[in-house]
């Protein structure tokens, strides 16, 4: 039996929600970071189940570039939240409210 | 039986999921997030990519969750360390109300479409899934000719990625005393 694409696209619209809600709700700037990477799975998600359609398999080889640009955002991301906590010394992202002191 | 599996891995995604959303402690939230990232690569198994599953296990388990780890390591703050306390990274909730407000909004909206849309019609009229015993093949022959440009792009991407942010993280502490 195949699963049917409804499926897949409802775990997606869920996992995105969840991910929407921990960006919005949590303070730390690590964890905001966790809920930006469940977004953009979600995303992949959806691409990966319509491609099961597809003879040419696009979704998938987005979905694969989406994975190596989600790579680099969360490098360069971690990179500025450490040296944010340098600079502050808290990731608290409530607290980090100037530029330059 | 193959309905249950998945059923299975649906549960285990949006649950581990969900304690990433309730859990104060970033140290569990971090390795739930885990459980989460496995449990996608096991819906990518049914949605039949197979190659993609095995590299979300090795780039997402692998590698962003480890850099991820380290960041709660080395993020933690100096008057937590000096104390008895176990380690534990706590992180603090605010605009709960707005951020399910937020979440519950878009997920209705987005329930809304799909209900709506006639995906199934497409699937049983038009489309059949189409069955292939692996997408390696596939992949690998459009990656070095079809889509050979975004792949070098995305390559020199990442070693951009990879110098700004040696550059970024590096002591450059002279920069803002010019």
């Amino acid at each position: 039996m195949v699963i049917p694409l409804s499926y897949f696209l409802l775990t997606a619209a869920l996992l995105f929600s969840i991910g929407l809600a921990i960006v919005i709700i949590k303070r730390n700037a690590i964890v905001v970071l966790m809920g930006v990477e469940l977004m953009l799975n979600a995303a992949n998600l959806n691409l990966v189940a319509f491609s099961r359609f597809d003879p040419d398999l696009t979704g998938q080889f987005f979905s694969l570039f989406v994975i190596i640009v989600a790579a680099a955002e969360i490098v360069v991301a971690l990179a500025i939240v450490l040296k944010v906590f340098q600079h502050f010394n808290t990731v608290h992202l409530d607290e980090v409210a100037e530029m330059k002191d | 039986m193959l309905a249950f599996v998945f059923l299975f891995f649906m549960i285990l995604t949006l649950g581990s999921a969900v304690i990433v959303l309730v859990s104060r402690n970033v140290l569990y939230s971090a390795f739930s997030l885990m459980v989460t990232f496995l449990g996608i690569a096991g819906l990518y198994v049914f949605a039949g990519a197979d190659f993609l599953a095995v590299t979300q296990i090795m780039v997402y388990v692998g590698g962003i969750l480890v850099l991820l780890v380290f960041g709660i390591m080395l993020t933690r703050n100096k008057a937590d360390r000096g104390t008895n306390q176990p380690n534990t990274v706590k992180t603090e909730h605010r605009r709960t109300f707005w951020g399910i407000l937020a979440a519950g909004g878009i997920f209705a909206i987005l329930s809304t479409i799909l209900s709506k849309a006639r995906f199934q019609r497409i699937e049983l009229d038009h489309y059949e899934p189409i069955e292939r015993k692996t997408t390696i093949h596939d992949l690998g022959i459009g990656i070095m000719t079809n889509y050979v440009l975004p792949f070098e792009v995305a390559g020199i991407l990442l070693m951009i990625a990879l110098l700004g942010a040696a550059y970024l993280s590096g002591k450059t502490q002279s920069l803002g005393n010019k």
